[in-house]
């Protein structure tokens, strides 16, 4: 995923205020006129009430060309299936698309992905019916809920005319949960003291995971994947309701 | 195309048995993995349950156990287990737990045994079976009996010097005097009869003095007249010892060399004899022409250069151990000459004895002093005391000036006590294995390992029957023996940069001999005394017990290569500190060892404590 700095993971605007995703689900599936969302809202949510160690899961990783959704695409889509006993690395998948906006400089040095990769790229489009079949009942879970449902709520919405939402478990705010609940006291600044980083490399070094080679979106997704295990290991149980996790 | 896995592919690539993968089948290993997290504390693998993959360490670290909950193993961050269970019938055979927080890569079964077959040297890595590791040992041995064959190229130094064959004689010597050698190679230039560059002759310096000046002739005579033509040469590749055969032959002291017809340098008699300087046999013959303790001193560094090229030649440990140890005896056997040279020849007959490794031919090179006389039963304190007192002392103040140091238990030729009749050693032993104390058991384990080297050595074979045809008629003393060989014990494996102990308290530092060698062929000496062996070889006496049948099917053949991997690894490590001119010692640190010696030392520690479990149930210790 992109590097976020401190600004950016602030932003708490633009949430949803769905907590009950299953009937959410139950009454897109019922509304939209899309086939490939019909199909995806059809396969249906389990219930707020479901405790994680029985939820299947989806780490995804989006690399886009920039952070806002309305003037920059996705370039990269990285998708691990996985649950609270073993991350199914093996079925890993990453898809590169073409961008509805031209790609910047800038960002092919932080993804390292090239000019001519992205030529041949298909069209996110062509992807859509494989990525929401991965998708569909699963819970999605990333690291900044912002980029990645944002982001394929827009591309959607561009291409089929309806957008989509999903519920997400966003890693990154359950770091902030925990080190940004309260901001910092006029002593702490006094002496000096600093934020917490909630980045994910940051967040994963707090439980002793080791550092991965960033921006790549397999990785990404399997470090994020990795880092929710040690998350509910260590703060939650097995049996915390999914509801409280996820938005 | 990339493979999407590309972090597990890049942890792959920095650890074996992985790394040593061919790319595509590695590829295969990456995209194949999935991943398990586990909380510190939180069970892995519990015993008999199915088991699907093996599993390596990706980060974090893990305990092992055994089914009655004994530590087994405890392994970080590349690490990896279940392979016994895989192997058998895919079921957990060692429980595993987290220690720490663990992330763990799941190598799913058929992708593990996809591995196991395709690569040797991953089975080999993997393998905890001695069986299969037999065989690779075998191809070791091949290998080290063709290193020890070593090949003329390693000798060859600088490029020859040569001549055109129509040069003159003064021509010749002038360049052989500009180049400082004693030999130049003649090569046809302008001859009918060969094309030009190829060999034509050798001249050599004696060559000058024989047929030239000595018949009083011109020097600007060509250089073909007097030069020895077609000489004898040999290829690069032959063996060492062709070329010093075909030089006794004809009595040449320089041959050139070949490669693809064309001479590449030249050996001389003084190579090959630089390069024998470093043979056990040469150093032996070397000891036994020296006049002076002060000379004796001087053959030291030989002997360091001779254990090192052992070890670089990949010599087992036998060859190694017995090398040293005749080496050993050499320098008692010169010194006692030089004794009676100094003191006249001896009162009574006397033999001298040699113990412990030196005895046992498992000498190496930092080694103290193990040794004793047994006096003709005539002997007589008053008349010949003195005699054997200084006859002793220069023994062994010559053999502490050539780097053996004094014993610090003083079993020593000096001590009045370890000088006696042979009727006295007689009782000695009798005593030692009817009535054991913890003092005479030490000393039966010292004075067991005997062999004579000087004078009247039958009364050393003496000595050695009378213990192989009493001990075994002893079971209480055997039990003592085998009480005493228990205290001391190998440790588990290691963790990280560390030993770690059976009870699993971590240690910066092994002693290899305290916790390895010594343990093994104390336990090794004790079935030997129970059979009867009259062996002093730890192997040697390992093959009349195994014969005997008193272990186990298999069990000798695994003591037998599990004291092997002990004993090199001492014999290693020795070796590193003469390299590095350090002071001696024998504390192996975990991380001068690689994870393959790692690996096949907790193997044969293994081994040694499961033979030590039987000792004690075989001998009710």
């Amino acid at each position: 995923m992109l590097y976020l700095g401190p600004n950016q993971a602030d932003k708490t605007q633009n949430d949803n205020a769905i907590t009950d995703w299953q009937r959410y689900y139950q009454q897109q599936a019922a509304s939209v006129e899309h086939s490939l969302l019909q199909h995806f809202y059809g396969a249906g949510m389990v219930a707020a009430s479901t405790p994680v160690s029985q939820v299947s899961f989806v780490a995804l990783d989006f690399e886009t060309t920039g952070l806002d959704a309305d003037s920059n695409s996705i370039v990269s889509i990285g998708l691990v299936p996985f649950d609270l006993r073993c991350i199914y690395s093996s079925r890993a998948r990453q898809w590169l698309v073409k961008p509805r906006f031209k790609l910047t400089d800038s960002s092919v040095t932080v993804h390292r992905i090239t000019h001519s990769e992205i030529d041949s790229a298909p069209d996110l489009s062509q992807i859509l019916p494989e990525f929401l079949s991965l998708l569909a009942g699963k819970v999605a879970v990333v690291h900044y809920r912002y980029i990645e449902r944002e982001f394929m709520n827009a591309a959607l919405q561009a291409r089929l005319g309806d957008g989509l939402l999903f519920p997400v478990i966003d890693t990154l705010d359950l770091e902030a949960r925990l080190y940004r609940a309260k901001p910092l006291s006029w002593w702490d600044k006094l002496r000096g003291r600093q934020k917490v980083s909630i980045r994910l490399d940051a967040s994963r070094n707090r439980f002793n995971l080791p550092p991965y080679r960033p921006h790549h979106a397999v990785t990404d997704a399997i470090a994020c994947a990795e880092l929710l295990q040690a998350q509910i290991n260590h703060r939650f149980s097995m049996d915390t309701p999914v509801s409280e996790l996820w938005c | 195309m990339e493979i999407e896995q590309i972090e597990i592919l890049d942890f792959l690539k920095r650890h074996s048995p992985f790394r040593e993968l061919p790319a595509d089948l590695l590829e295969q290993v990456a995209c194949s993995i999935d991943i398990g997290y586990f909380k510190a504390g939180s069970e892995i693998l519990r015993f008999n349950e199915p088991l699907h993959a093996f599993h390596l360490i990706r980060s974090g670290a893990v305990e092992t156990f055994r089914r009655n909950g004994e530590l087994y193993n405890r392994l970080s961050e590349g690490g990896f287990f279940a392979e016994q269970g895989l192997l058998r019938g895919g079921k957990v055979r060692f429980p595993a737990s987290a220690l720490e927080d663990t992330l763990i890569y799941l190598i799913p079964d058929r992708m593990f045994l996809q591995l196991f077959d395709e690569s040797e040297f991953f089975a080999d890595y993997v393998e905890v079976g001695y069986r299969e590791r037999r065989k690779s040992s075998k191809a070791r041995e091949q290998a080290s009996a063709d290193l020890l064959g070593a090949t003329v190229s390693t000798l060859l130094g600088r490029v020859p010097i040569s001549i055109g064959s129509h040069a003159s004689v003064r021509q010749a010597a002038q360049l052989m005097s500009e180049q400082n050698v004693s030999a130049l190679l003649i090569l046809h230039h302008g001859d009918e009869t060969a094309p030009d560059g190829t060999l034509a002759g050798i001249i050599t310096d004696k060559d000058m003095r024989a047929r030239l000046i000595a018949p009083g002739l011109d020097s600007e005579i060509p250089v073909t007249d007097i030069m020895s033509a077609d000489p004898a040469t040999i290829d690069h590749q032959r063996y060492i010892f062709e070329a010093m055969a075909l030089m006794l032959r004809y009595n040449l002291h320089h041959l050139p060399v070949l490669m693809r017809g064309k001479t590449v340098g030249i050996i001389a008699i003084s190579d090959i004899i630089r390069y024998e300087s470093q043979n056990s046999l040469y150093v032996v013959s070397s000891i036994f022409r020296q006049q002076t303790v002060a000379e004796l001193q001087s053959v030291v560094p030989d002997v360091h250069a001779c254990f090192l090229r052992m070890v670089n030649e990949d010599a087992n440990s036998q060859m190694i151990g017995s090398a040293m140890a005749a080496i050993g005896r050499s320098f008692k056997q010169r010194l006692l000459e030089l004794a009676e040279a100094e003191l006249g020849p001896a009162p009574v007959p006397y033999c001298f004895l040699a113990l412990g490794s030196m005895a046992r031919d498992e000498q190496l090179i930092f080694t103290d002093q193990d040794n004793a006389l047994i006096l003709d039963n005539r002997f007589d304190p008053a008349l010949h005391g003195s005699y054997f007192e200084k006859l002793a002392s220069f023994v062994c103040d010559g053999l502490a000036a050539c780097g053996y140091t004094y014993c610090t238990g003083k079993v020593m030729a000096t001590n009045p006590q370890w000088r006696q009749p042979l009727r006295v050693w007689q009782q000695y032993f009798k005593t030692w294995m009817e009535q054991a104390t913890a003092e005479r058991l030490l000393h039966s384990s010292i004075f067991f390992d005997i062999d004579g080297v000087w004078g009247q050595t039958q009364w050393a074979e003496q000595l050695q029957a009378q213990v192989s045809k009493q001990a075994r008629h002893q079971p209480l003393f055997l039990a003592s023996m085998a009480r005493n060989a228990l205290q001391r014990t190998p440790p588990l494996g290691f963790f990280k940069d560390f030993v770690m102990e059976q009870d699993g308290k971590q240690n910066n530092s092994l002693n290899i001999k305290r916790r390895g060698t010594a343990p093994f062929s104390d336990l090794i000496r004790i079935y030997a005394l129970a059979v009867g062996s009259d062996a002093n070889n730890s192997l040697n006496r390992l093959k009349d017990i195994i014969d005997a049948g008193v272990l186990p099917k298999g069990r000798g053949e695994d003591l037998r290569d599990a004291f092997e991997v002990i004993a090199l690894t001492r014999i290693r490590h020795q070796a590193e500190v003469l390299r590095q001119g350090r002071e001696p010692d024998n504390n192996v640190l975990p991380e001068q060892l690689s994870e393959f010696e790692r690996k096949h030392l907790k193997e044969a520690f293994q081994v040694l404590s499961n033979a030590q479990s039987f000792l004690k149930f075989h001998f009710k210790a």
